[in-house]
């Protein structure tokens, strides 16, 4: 077949002098990582807030955020990623727009990358709050009604909590979603672990090792992951309650 | 962007963009949706059949594809298929497939591990009963699958598939990444020629908004009509 093997690429240093090649794939994981995180924040606080305006009795609110899902869930990624990297500086006043632009680079692609990773999942964790909201039984309001509760008080004290615990297993899948997904990053420049694995595979062409070993890292983030959540699970989960595994479509 | 919003790059790119980005877009959907539910579902048959070593391996297939990005395999199998190919045919030297048969090997393995776990869901909410009654009736284990189980998994599951689909849709713009000239592509080779890179790109959200957004509505559609009739 004509290629020529050679593992040992990866321990050869990186033309940027900064170590191994694995050293550099390792960097990138960090990137990956660091990028879901400060994603997920925003995921988190966004869907939240729209999850729960999704299940109010307001109509004008239920239609807001209905819109906001939709807008969201149907342009595919990687256009959301250039319209925050290409677009969104643009609308944005002047000086404004023009400070973005000129930040650093890592930076530069780095914040608008976490803008829409961010926006991108928020839309998702509405949508399985909202479903946890509507999966718990009428009571539990009405009970929170009864006692003189007020919406607010409703929703913090007696629906979220519970909400919140039992929407975590599928909430963990989109962390994982996120990791995968800031991959698309490195089409505005953010050097993460898919990115670095391709600009291996440029200064080497090396190309199987570059992605097998990018690989390997992805498979061993996903194990570490899902084990850490799976304990968090078991701390949080709501006694008495079978949780309910739905099917959907989706990364 | 002191000239404002450019409409005119549009009107002039448009047919480019349709005549060629979206066919192709729309092509590779159909073509990948197509193949990812055949071997998605050979894979689910396999997940749930009799034989261990079957059923590990689909499983160990699907939880690979499922781990790691779509960019990730986009550039795998961008270089892994020419050596495939020359592996195939006894060539010495890898083959040049081009971006689309790259692309469409790339969704229809990529998607077949997410087809997968729909069918196999599809396949377990039919009741055991029936395959009892299959095989009563003297049937056969493939002719009870494909003729009892599997139309019948297969209908319950049409709106996910769809929905999966639609996902499909928007996840071959990542075909980006290899330079393939789909709606993206084209949209951004636009973009770039003419420096328009602000209306490109927000003409390229509208339209992948509207074409998905319907979509989704017609699915919808659909999974109040099957409801009815179950």
């Amino acid at each position: 077949m004509g290629y020529n093997w050679n593992w040992g690429i990866l321990l050869a240093q990186e033309p940027g002098g900064t170590g191994t090649f694995l050293h550099y794939l390792f960097v990138g994981l960090g990137w990956s990582v660091l990028t879901a995180l400060c994603a997920w924040v925003i995921a988190l606080l966004v869907g939240s807030l729209v999850g729960t305006l999704r299940t109010t009795t307001n109509v004008w609110v239920v239609r807001l955020g209905n819109a906001y899902v939709e807008i969201f869930r149907n342009i595919p990624l990687i256009v959301q990623m250039f319209l925050w990297f290409f677009v969104f500086p643009e609308l944005l006043p002047k000086s404004m727009g023009d400070a973005i632009k000129q930040m650093p680079p890592p930076w530069s692609a780095f914040i608008p990358a976490v803008l829409c990773l961010g926006m991108f999942t928020s839309v998702r964790v509405a949508e399985q709050l909202r479903a946890g909201i509507q999966s718990l039984p009428r009571g539990q309001s009405m009970a929170g009604t009864a006692m003189g509760l007020t919406q607010t008080q409703n929703y913090r004290y007696v629906i979220l909590p519970q909400a919140f615990r039992i929407i975590l297993p599928p909430i963990t899948s989109e962390f994982m979603n996120i990791i995968k997904n800031s991959s698309v990053a490195l089409t505005i420049g953010l050097m993460e672990l898919t990115g670095r694995a391709r600009a291996m595979q440029e200064f080497t062409f090396q190309v199987f090792e570059a992605f097998a070993a990018a690989t390997v890292i992805y498979l061993l983030t996903n194990l570490i992951v899902v084990a850490g959540m799976r304990l968090l699970e078991r701390k949080v989960s709501v006694p008495g309650l079978i949780a309910a595994a739905g099917v959907s479509a989706g990364h | 962007m002191d000239s404002g919003f450019d409409f005119d790059v549009i009107q002039r790119s448009a047919g480019y963009l349709f005549r060629e980005g979206m066919t192709f877009t729309i092509t590779l959907t159909l073509l990948s949706m197509t193949g990812g539910i055949i071997f998605g579902t050979i894979l689910a048959l396999m997940r749930l059949g009799r034989f261990k070593v079957l059923a590990w391996l689909a499983g160990a297939y699907v939880n690979l594809m499922r781990s790691i990005p779509l960019v990730l395999v986009i550039f795998w199998f961008f270089f892994l298929v020419p050596y495939i190919g020359a592996w195939l045919t006894v060539s010495p030297r890898p083959i040049q497939v081009g971006a689309f048969y790259s692309a469409l090997i790339t969704f229809t393995m990529f998607e077949a591990a997410y087809y997968c776990e729909i069918m196999r869901a599809g396949i377990q909410s039919i009741p055991r009963g029936q395959v009892w009654s299959g095989y009563a009736l003297g049937l056969t284990y493939g002719q009870t699958m494909a003729q009892i189980v599997l139309p019948q998994a297969f209908r319950n599951m049409v709106p996910v598939l769809l929905t999966q689909t639609i996902i499909l849709f928007q996840d071959t713009s990542l075909v980006y990444v290899i330079s393939a000239t789909d709606f993206l592509g084209a949209a951004s080779k636009i973009a770039n020629r003419d420096y328009r890179l602000v209306e490109m790109y927000t003409f390229a959200a509208v339209v992948y908004f509207i074409i998905s957004f319907t979509l989704s509505l017609v699915v919808k559609q659909l999974q109040r009509k099957i409801a009815v009739i179950r």
